[in-house]
């Protein structure tokens, strides 16, 4: 064979390929309707989507701040750059208005809008796609049933080259294989239907499971603990850190009120998902509190903490109002814990417990977390009241607080009152976490 | 003892090092713009700047303050020579009851010299820890844009 022609069957061979791979990464529009009356859906039907939208919080993403429910264009940072939200009203030119059940099936199972456009997997379609036909029709149900919101969004700020939507098709051949939610026979129904509830729809595994490099889930590592909008997403199960082992109870109690007394308050991007959780039908909740008991929980660790006594200064529970004086502090003690006993003590250790006095610091899980990114956050921002919900509330102590105060602070907190060997890399960590909160001007809850 | 560089000036204070830095600036200091409202950081009233930041005072342990650069609101400016930001607020009428204001303007402060020319939103968003029970928030928007412009003018004059 001559080289020319080992040359063309070279280049035959490339096209072929580049053909195959487009016609694998090709997906056809799907033909759009008239958006459907309202009257076309059962009350059942859309008050059962109402549920499993709340779930699988679809209004937190797909909600910006200040704007209408379902309407889009929330900024949602990751590490590939900023993609946003869209428009899930039935709007039928900047909504999904158009898209029929099969289009609205196809994105929640394929990744694919009705146009055939790839969808990014911020929209977590790899969990989704385990939805039985009859919930993802009591959502669509649900959602066309919405206030049509005109709202375009804004286009994402990503790089070349995964701005080009067609490079998901490769993305998925590696990493999306979805297969439908088969029930486990050896369980019970409980246990069935919070894990298709943690796996699917809540897609608690898209943050509390690391990611790749190319920001797929390590399924070998699930729940092995992440990281979402610079807040670290604890391990679970097998892998928590937690001081005292979560059980069922415990975790039933925290996804709806959204705080436990013996690991803290949900925070960050866990706020909106207790909030919607406790609007959630109990059933679910308890069956997804069942199915994570059931992911079981580390040996545990001997757990030391020095007992507060019930006469000591300022913790009187006749003290007025939710602070309590605190003794003045002894000198010669470490500057942490003089900082602690100054400004932390009176609400974290008062003796009175959540949600009316401070969290445990001892038990807390954000000082027995891989990464002080939690307690930092915490300590800087403080802990905003939530938008017309009950939640906990905290001040923040970036001003007040020099590094090397807040450095003394976590030593002591993290050392001494938690019993955990020291953070290592604690000085970027706290350079990283001021970054942070510049650029968030004011931490808010958003839902 | 601490010492604090209060509105640019060296003091020694000797109040206990828990005491809360309003306490001392009110009890021991005599500086009374800073007000008491909730004692919980949750309404503003107490916030003074510390290095430039926006702070709660009624939860900051004095301790805390050693050789940091304190601004309450009488460094702002005097009764017979407001501040840009203090003038504003006078000529928008911008306080009914008051008790708020000492606090709005420092964070207020602290907003004009990291955003010089800031919009509603920006305003909205950083005076969001203040808590105002009268409702002067909307003039309290017009007073903090009336001293960007007083204060961008100004700049101009001196280039």
């Amino acid at each position: 064979m001559s080289f020319r022609r080992i040359l063309l069957f070279g280049c035959l061979l490339a096209l072929t390929a580049f053909a195959a791979a487009l016609v694998y990464a090709w997906h056809s529009p799907l033909a759009p309707i008239d958006p459907p009356s309202a009257a076309s859906f059962s009350d059942d039907e859309v008050r059962r989507g109402a549920a499993l939208a709340l779930i699988g919080d679809c209004r937190t993403c797909h909600t910006a701040p200040d704007a209408r429910t379902f309407a889009g264009g929330l900024a949602m940072p990751t590490p590939f750059g900023t993609i946003y939200s869209t428009n899930i009203t039935p709007d039928p030119e900047t909504g999904i208005g158009r898209w029929s059940l099969a289009a609205f099936t196809r994105a929640m199972r394929e990744g694919v809008d009705r146009e055939g456009r790839h969808l990014y997997p911020a929209f977590p379609y790899d969990h989704f796609s385990l939805t039985t036909d009859g919930d993802v029709k009591a959502l669509y149900a649900f959602l066309m049933t919405r206030d049509a919101v005109v709202a375009h969004a804004p286009a994402n700020d990503l790089p070349f080259p995964i701005n080009i939507r067609l490079v998901l098709a490769g993305w998925k051949l590696l990493f999306f294989h979805p297969a439908p939610f088969v029930t486990e026979p050896s369980r019970d129904a409980q246990w069935n239907r919070g894990r298709y509830l943690v796996e699917g729809l809540a897609h608690c595994g898209a943050c509390h499971t690391p990611r790749n490099l190319m920001g797929a889930e390590i399924g070998s590592r699930a729940f092995a603990g992440g990281e979402a909008e610079g807040w670290t997403a604890f391990p679970l199960g097998s892998h928590s850190p937690a001081r005292i082992p979560w059980t069922e109870a415990a975790l039933g109690h925290y996804l709806r009120a959204g705080w436990g007394a013996d690991h803290g308050a949900a925070l960050g991007p866990m706020r909106p998902v207790v909030e919607n959780l406790a609007e959630a039908p109990a059933d679910d909740v308890v069956a997804m509190a069942h199915y994570l008991a059931s992911l079981g929980h580390p040996v545990e660790k001997p757990l030391a903490l020095a007992p507060t006594p019930a006469e000591a200064a300022g913790l009187r529970p006749q003290s007025a109002g939710w602070q309590a004086a605190s003794a003045a502090p002894a000198a010669g003690l470490p500057p942490g814990q003089t900082i602690f006993d100054a400004a932390c003590r009176s609400c974290h250790a008062a003796g009175r417990p959540l949600p009316l006095g401070g969290v445990d610091l001892a038990v807390s899980s954000s000082l027995s977390a891989p990464s002080p990114q939690n307690l930092l956050n915490i300590l800087l921002q403080g802990v905003p009241a939530s938008d017309g919900e009950a939640g906990p509330i905290m001040p923040n102590f970036g001003g007040a607080l020099d590094d090397a105060a807040l450095s003394a602070l976590v030593g002591y907190l993290r050392q001494d009152l938690a019993g955990h060997p020291p953070w290592p890399g604690l000085a970027d960590a706290i350079a990283a976490a001021r970054r942070a909160g510049a650029s968030s001007s004011h931490a808010r809850a958003v839902r | 003892m601490t010492t604090l560089i209060l509105n640019g000036e060296e003091r020694q204070v000797t109040s206990e090092p828990d005491t809360p830095l309003l306490y001392v600036l009110r009890d021991e200091l005599e500086l009374n713009g800073a007000k008491f409202g909730c004692g919980l950081g949750q309404c503003g009233a107490c916030t003074v700047l510390v290095d430039g930041e926006p702070v709660f005072s009624c939860v900051t342990p004095v301790l805390l303050m050693n050789g940091r650069d304190i601004r309450t609101v009488e460094g702002l400016g005097t009764v017979a020579a407001p501040g840009p930001l203090q003038a504003a607020f006078i000529e928008e009428q911008a306080a009914q009851c008051g008790y708020c204001i000492a606090g709005m303007l420092l964070r207020a402060q602290a907003l004009l010299v990291r955003v010089p020319d800031p919009q509603d939103d920006d305003i909205l968003a950083a005076l969001e820890p203040q808590l105002c029970r009268c409702g002067t928030h909307m003039r309290i928007i017009r007073a903090v844009k009336r001293a960007a412009r007083t204060l961008s003018r100004a700049a101009e004059a001196v280039r």
